[in-house]
């Protein structure tokens, strides 16, 4: 009923549902940019397993998504869970639904929301590489979207029915910097604690394999990033040019800090650096794009830099083995941005949107607090549930063998560079008995 | 006959080869290797970590030659090769007993000089000549 009324009242925006829709893709594309940003930092060996822990979140939770994934985050529910009515997409129809936006159709809000929970999970993936069943991994994937993404979600942006618990105390985050990236930093940090250091760390070097894959990677990941933050506005307007100037800016800023910090402690600017700083800067402005000015976005990604920095430095001599970091540049990026949105959030840079503390409302610092502290506490004891129902179930390790192997082989049997390339290494293999060829 | 290895600088490489063909030495394999020797070990950064390179990059050249081409190889290598600084690599020589050239089952001497040596030093000599 809703939706029709909708379609007499207001036409659908062709413009905005375009620049939806373009934004869908951009963010599909951050999780193949990811694959290729997480594959290039870790060890030939198992590249490919690292890049297919991002590539099967495309699968699982596509498919997640339609079967009950956005149900359980945006349709009408209670404050802690959406309701089962949209089940199978039923009911998520080809024409607007107000409560999200009056001017796409539902479909698009769908699909939008649907690249943001494939994405969040994967990123868990960066912490635990070259060590998880691949298995496991796949059945964490799948209890942590349902348990811990899919609420989160719904806290936070879903509107319908009563309203998560947190959009009605007013918690800002325009993008995901707590539903995206804190979770998902504040879960690999417990991920790899509970699977333990891999058999290597600090004990033989762990150096990036293909820095160029890096910094594609990180690429793919600021161009998709447009279409995740600009694209949160839900329309072609001037809310959304805002995000838009405020992702890049921020990036850059957290490329050229990082590219100084690189500089103080070793003299020498580094292309990971460079890849990571950007990364960084991209997750700090996600939860302000929509609310700060350009100038606060240069302070953000500033701030986020050298917070990820300094973080980095220390996890790297610590016991923790999460692997590429993901603690050190989504976690504390997510939790650091969705504070500064507190701080830098005015009503002259988005009307719609909020004040913050320097424009002289610090009671939003109190709200971004809280919304900080129950997104880490989900994540915390979500993944710790889940991380144990994986381990006696599926299992979460590999074996030392398989590590040393490599879990290209161990998980997948391919090699992404198969060693015995024109020296004839290997036969075909045939099902004919041996001895059978030798008749012809 | 001796068998010559030497392990020299990759970027090296051109002009040894050159020296070598000029020599006559046309027949060589080249194998690109990992050295320790005296030289200063090279710091690489990743994000927290620092590494020690601890190996060096380097080629190694194998070279079949008959007793009157030793000598002449020993000096086209380390006219070519030798740069001053540590790092520069070293030169082995080792009696061969027995050498055989698979497509014609010749031995020792007459499987050592390669089909086109002399035009291939010609080259290299032309080069050199033509060159001033």
């Amino acid at each position: 009923m809703r939706p029709l009324l909708a379609l007499q009242e207001v036409p659908l925006s062709a413009g905005d549902t375009s620049w939806v829709l373009t934004s869908s893709a951009l963010v599909m594309l951050m999780t193949v940019g990811l694959a290729f940003f997480y594959g290039g930092l870790v060890r030939p060996k198992s590249a490919l397993n690292t890049i297919m822990m991002s590539v099967i979140a495309l699968g699982l939770i596509g498919v997640q998504w339609v079967v009950f994934g956005y149900s359980i985050s945006f349709s009408p529910g209670g404050p802690w869970l959406g309701g089962w009515s949209w089940v199978g997409f039923h009911g998520v129809g080809i024409t607007a639904d107000p409560t999200y936006s009056a001017t796409i159709p539902l479909q698009a809000h769908a699909a939008f929301q649907g690249m943001f929970a494939i994405i969040t999970p994967a990123l868990i993936s960066g912490a635990i590489v070259e060590r998880m069943r691949f298995r496991g991994y796949v059945l964490f994937l799948l209890l942590w979207a349902a348990l811990v993404y899919d609420p989160l979600a719904h806290w936070v942006w879903g509107i319908a029915g009563t309203g998560g618990w947190l959009f009605k105390r007013g918690a800002l985050d325009f993008a995901g910097g707590t539903v995206v990236h804190l979770s998902a930093g504040v879960s690999a940090f417990v991920a790899a604690k509970m699977l333990g250091p891999r058999k290597d760390f600090q004990r033989a070097p762990l150096a990036p394999h293909n820095v160029p894959f890096v910094v594609l990677g990180a690429g793919l990941l600021w161009f998709g990033w447009f279409g995740f933050n600009a694209g949160s506005a839900l329309a072609a307007n001037g809310v959304a040019a805002l995000a838009f100037v405020n992702t890049n800016t921020a990036a850059a800023a957290a490329v050229v800090t990082w590219g100084l910090l690189d500089l103080m402690r070793s003299g020498k600017v580094t292309a990971v650096g460079a890849a990571t700083g950007a990364v960084v800067g991209l997750v700090g402005i996600t939860p302000a794009a929509g609310f700060v000015s350009p100038m606060a976005a240069i302070a953000i990604g500033l701030i986020c830099a050298c917070i990820s920095y300094g973080a980095i430095q220390i996890r790297s001599r610590s016991k923790l083995d999460d692997s590429l970091d993901v603690f050190s540049c989504h976690g504390l990026g997510g939790a650091a941005g969705a504070l500064l949105t507190g701080v830098f959030a005015s009503k002259l840079a988005n009307p719609a949107g909020a004040d913050g503390l320097l424009a002289g409302n610090p009671g939003q610092m109190v709200t971004q607090l809280v919304a900080v502290g129950a997104a880490i506490a989900l994540s915390v004891v979500g993944t710790v549930v889940i991380m144990t129902i994986v381990k006696l179930t599926v299992g979460v390790r590999s074996n030392v063998r398989e590590e040393i192997t490599g879990l290209d082989l161990s998980e997948h049997g391919e090699e992404a560079y198969p060693g015995g390339v024109g020296i004839g290494e290997g036969v075909i293999f045939s099902a004919t008995p041996a001895g059978s060829q030798s008749s012809r | 006959m001796k068998l010559i290895t030497t392990v020299v600088r990759p970027e090296r490489l051109p002009e040894v080869k050159a020296a070598l063909f000029r020599a006559g030495v046309t027949g060589i394999t080249l194998t690109r290797v990992s050295g320790h020797g005296g030289e200063h070990e090279l710091l690489e950064q990743y994000r927290g970590a620092t590494l020690v390179m601890e190996f060096h990059e380097k080629v190694k050249i194998e070279m079949a030659c008959s007793e009157p081409f030793v000598e002449p190889t020993i000096a086209a290598i380390l006219s070519s090769a030798r740069t001053g600084e540590v790092g520069d690599g070293k030169i082995f020589v080792q009696p061969l007993e027995t050498v055989v050239r698979i497509r014609t089952g010749e031995r020792d001497n007459n499987a050592l000089t390669a089909v086109n040596a002399a035009e291939v030093q010609r080259a290299a000599v032309a080069q050199l000549t033509g060159g001033k």
